[in-house]
């Protein structure tokens, strides 16, 4: 049998792929450019017995879906830059808590209400260190309505293997762009649900590193009784001061992303075995970046596209093999320099790095990114 | 024989971090009696709070409990209800928790007349960050940010939940603790929202800036203010000047939103 193909748009794409990763409960408030995320699912998540809820602000959706995750449900919220800002507050009880959730943020311009249909990509850094204290992140910026479905049920996924919050972060061209998408048959891609506990109730402690640094966790009404708190805990989830607790337990949770690098991190290599010169772009501005560098190529110039998939935790290890063998990088990006500076980290100037930037709510265009790779070779 | 409290506090974690003479314990109690009285299930029950002392409680009850951040009980509560509507869900908080920062969450979750039940400890102060006002706090009364004598007019939390749509609103007072338990086996019986307010005292913040003598008079205080809603209709306006209606305030049957959406999901199931 032929598989489903269907003309969406990427947050359309986003709300299925959702679904197919198992998504049963969603809690939101509206703002543009995320809206049709929470209006698909309102549509189709009480169709499966689902739940879906409009909360009275970012804050309360974000609280709505931490409780519901603890319950066992698979939780997504959508939001735009103002949201975002509101939850960061909870983004971080969900990081310390080590709750599944999945957070989906359509990046418009920003600070404050910024342009409200106008794209940027400038949220990234939000993502990274929105809420305070230390804390790993995981974000993922698809550049397509397909990816966008696939990202969003990757995002379900490593929020449950990894027991914590998980970032997509399409622009804002990307969430409304119109694309054919095929969508994979049930059991096509894999769908991950948190490991639940092996050990009788009494046994039960929801930070048990004795699992790995990733515990079971229980779900509230399964017969496990624990306690769940937004302060430093022990592993039996009850708060410490204790400073060698507080230490191990917080080192432990970077670990969680820190020692999985490279099953989480996920990047597109193009035409860069012979460049001399590469572009590294994520989102709508690397289709630009593709097809300056296809023109370049006819043209005889030895460009190369590096695409960011994986924001966070951030492709170090890749981007700093590039410096090594480029003459020069180009980092085109909607926002003042954000994915720049990351770039010029990793490559510790082994190579130069010319950003272009833009926030005047208009893409970058590929003859703009082609006009820079000439000027710098 | 006496009660025993011991079946529903979690070994080892007492002492309690409430100061002595602080109403916080004895609304515990009151809680657990109600617990015992409806036969609520441990493994069936989360009790959800906020942050501050009277959102300490969870920690030292051993139920499925969660432990939020400041003001966010209600909206917590609302998606674990919601994700699973079996279980018995039961809201703790301060005033501060829950008329300031939680306000929002707290109207919106009186209108949407979700069936938990929401106890909230009126000490007049925030308690756990050293006494500043509140939004409880009485006008011309001393805080540690109202030096001179607080500006702001107080909220009356029970007219709050009645006039935001709770279908269950009670108030009763650390003194009266007898009371405690019956009112909020009353509340959770009530299958919608249901607020139950106990005015406390703190004495370590709020007491000793306001000059009362001792524990005994702050306690002296909350009988001496408490009129019963019975005893109350039979007194003059002038009778009333200075005291606060205690028992159950307000009570009505409204559609429960857990029964109005799974009305939603067979409207569209049948799609
Ligand atoms: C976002 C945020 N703001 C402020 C605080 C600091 N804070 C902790 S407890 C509290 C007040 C608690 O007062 P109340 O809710 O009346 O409860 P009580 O301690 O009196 O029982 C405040 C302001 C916080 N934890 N989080």
């Amino acid at each position: 049998m032929a598989k489903k193909v269907a003309f969406l748009q990427g947050n359309e794409a986003a709300a299925q792929g959702a679904l197919y990763a198992g998504c049963n409960f969603f809690a939101g408030y509206p703002i543009t450019p995320s809206t049709e995320v929470a209006e698909v699912l309102s549509a189709e998540l009480p169709k499966r017995s689902g739940k879906f809820i409009q909360m009275e602000d970012e804050i309360g959706a974000m609280a709505a879906v931490i409780g519901a995750s603890l319950t066992g449900a698979k939780v997504l919220t959508a939001t735009s830059g103002p949201g975002l800002s509101l939850k960061q507050e909870l983004i971080g009880y969900a990081c310390i808590a080590e709750v599944p959730v999945v957070i989906i943020n359509v990046m418009r311009g920003g600070p404050s209400t910024g342009m409200p249909t106008g794209p940027s990509q400038s949220d990234v850094m939000a993502a990274r260190w929105g809420t305070h204290g230390d804390h790993a992140a995981i974000c993922l910026v698809p550049a397509s309505v397909q990816e966008l479905f696939e990202e969003t049920v990757r995002a379900f996924n490593l929020a449950e293997k990894y027991r914590m919050p998980v970032f997509v972060m399409p622009d804002e061209i990307v969430g409304h762009m119109r694309e054919r998408i095929v969508f994979p048959e049930p059991g096509e891609l894999e769908v991950i649900s948190r490991t639940a506990p092996s050990v009788p109730p009494e046994e039960y402690k929801p930070y048990d590193t004795r699992f790995g640094d990733v515990p079971p966790l229980a779900s509230f009404g399964s017969g496990y009784r624990f306690h769940v708190t937004g302060l430093n805990k022990a592993e039996d989830g009850f708060p410490t001061t204790k400073a060698a607790l507080v230490q191990a337990e917080e080192e432990r949770q970077l670990r969680k992303v820190t020692a999985n690098i490279d099953d989480i991190v996920t990047f597109e290599e193009y035409l860069l075995d012979d460049a001399e010169v590469a572009v590294v772009a994520f989102g709508s501005t690397s289709r630009s970046a593709r097809f300056a560098v296809n023109e370049l190529r006819k043209e005889g110039v030895k460009a190369g596209l590096f695409r960011i998939r994986t924001f966070w935790p951030f492709p170090d290890k890749q981007i700093a093999a590039l410096g090594a063998r480029v003459k020069a990088i180009i980092t085109p990006e909607m926002n003042l320099g954000m994915c720049t500076s990351e770039v010029k980290r990793c490559v510790e100037g082994k190579a130069p790095v010319h950003g272009i930037f833009r926030v005047d709510g208009e893409p970058i265009n590929p003859g703009q990114i082609a006009q820079k790779i000439r000027e710098v070779l | 024989m006496a009660f025993e409290y011991d079946k529903y506090i979690r070994g080892g974690k007492l002492p309690h971090i409430w100061c002595p003479g602080c109403g916080h314990g004895i609304v515990m109690k009151g809680l657990i009696r109600a617990i015992d009285t409806l036969g609520l299930e441990k493994n069936n029950t989360a009790i959800v709070s906020g942050i501050g002392c009277a959102s300490r409680l969870p920690g030292y009850m051993d139920f499925c409990t969660l432990h939020t951040a400041h003001g966010r009980a209600a909206a917590f509560a609302t998606g674990v209800k919601m994700a699973k509507p079996e279980m018995n869900v039961i809201l703790i908080g301060g005033d501060g928790d829950g008329t300031a920062i939680g306000g929002n969450h707290f109207i919106h979750a009186c209108r949407r007349n979700i069936d938990m039940t929401y106890i909230i400890m009126n000490n007049n102060i925030y308690g756990m960050t050293g006494g500043q006002f509140s939004p409880c706090t009485p006008t011309g009364a001393k805080a540690s940010t109202t030096p001179y004598g607080n500006p702001d007019p107080a909220f009356d939390i029970a007219k709050l939940a009645i006039g935001a749509g709770a279908t269950f609103v009670a108030r009763g007072t650390a003194y009266h603790a007898n009371q405690i338990d019956k009112l909020i086996v009353e509340a959770v019986q009530h299958k919608g929202f249901s607020v139950v307010e106990i005015l406390d005292d703190c004495p370590t913040t709020y007491g000793r800036r306001n000059k009362f003598k001792s524990v005994i008079e702050m306690m002296n205080r909350l009988k001496d203010i408490a009129v019963p809603v019975k005893a109350a209709e039979k007194m003059t306006p002038e009778q009333l000047q200075g005291k606060v209606l205690t028992g159950v305030l307000y009570k009505e049957e409204k559609p429960e939103y857990i029964s109005e959406y799974a009305k939603v999901i067979e409207r569209a199931s049948k799609g």
